[in-house]
């Protein structure tokens, strides 16, 4: 069971697929800490929504590409919020595309900075207190991409499947002290990243003949996040119109 | 190191040990890590246990060296 006034941290929480898996969260009863990178208001605005609902949330800035970042914002989550952090989705994610024959290091070390080093050294901070505590939840939020190819993408790609195989093995080095660690994989989902990329012909290459929606995404996070997932850790759960199928 | 710091150190040591499931009876400075299926996760937790209690920071060469229960508690109560 989860431990009262137990914190969850949301990277990348401001907008998109974060803001609603921290709404969802909120509403499930974790109390939430969503970070933002710059835009301050638009992570204000989401504590606003969580609180008009009657939930616990608070905003933090938070670059993680910063190594010395992880302990302190798990830190601040937790006086923010006045409890453990027991939670921690890493969401926050950035895109360089290109094809790979042109893709220069900047545009490698940045996307697998942001996108999977930032993940690991956030959880390997988090995972000190939940071994302690004998309870905790991660949710990676990977994608679609790099399980399948996505030309102009190698670097996001790498990343996202390097993702998926840092959630496999940490989740069985932690499985036994009641610690799960999952990946949600979501395909097309209307958010600011993927405008101006959702065109006709991608839209016909899902099976579902749509693209996805953040709060679809956040209902899996939600599920992986709760007690009743209890027994899943390891898995990747995709949230992709059939996709991945 | 005084008798006071290793029994204390063995005290932090032994409620350890047995949060990771292992029997009390089967608890002495004698017995073996192996022995008592003390495994790397294990470890890493009782490394954190004396870092948060006794500000001492155990190494992965360090963690390497210890074979007992009672080589874990000279350890670290030899840096305190």
């Amino acid at each position: 069971m989860r431990p009262e006034r137990a914190v969850i941290l949301v990277t990348g929480g401001s907008r998109g697929i974060g803001a609603a898996t921290a709404q969802a969260l909120a509403a499930d009863g974790w109390a939430v800490a969503l970070t933002y990178r710059t835009n301050s208001d638009a992570a204000a605005q989401v504590v606003s929504l969580i609180e008009a609902e009657g939930g616990a949330a608070a905003a933090l800035m938070l670059d993680v590409t910063d190594p010395d970042s992880a302990d302190a914002v798990l830190e601040q989550a937790s006086k923010a919020l006045d409890g453990p952090v027991l939670g921690l989705i890493n969401n926050a994610g950035v895109r360089a595309d290109d094809l790979a024959v042109s893709l220069d290091d900047d545009a490698w070390d940045s996307v697998l900075e942001t996108n999977l080093t930032g993940a690991f050294r956030l959880t390997r901070s988090a995972l000190r207190g939940m071994i302690r505590a004998r309870y905790g939840r991660v949710v990676n939020i990977a994608s679609v991409v790099g399980p399948r190819a996505n030309a102009g993408q190698a670097n996001y790609a790498a990343a996202k499947a390097g993702l998926i195989g840092f959630t496999k093995t940490a989740a069985v080095e932690v499985a036994r002290r009641g610690v799960t660690i999952n990946a949600v994989a979501p395909g097309f989902v209307r958010t600011d990243m993927t405008d101006g990329v959702l065109d006709d012909a991608v839209l016909a290459a899902i099976p579902a003949r749509r693209a996805g929606e953040p709060q679809e995404v956040a209902a899996c996070v939600s599920f992986l996040a709760s007690d009743a997932a209890a027994y899943v850790t390891g898995s990747t759960l995709f949230v992709d119109g059939g996709m991945s199928a | 190191m005084t008798t006071e710091t290793n029994e204390k150190v063995q005290k932090v040591v032994f409620d350890a040990l047995e949060s990771f499931g292992v029997e009390s009876a089967g608890i002495s400075l004698e017995a073996s890590l192996e022995s008592l299926d003390i495994d790397s996760l294990d470890m890493a937790e009782l490394s954190q246990i004396a870092d948060e209690e006794f500000g001492v920071a155990l190494k992965s060469d360090d963690v390497k060296s210890i074979k007992t229960v009672g080589d874990a508690i000279d350890l670290i109560a030899g840096r305190i």
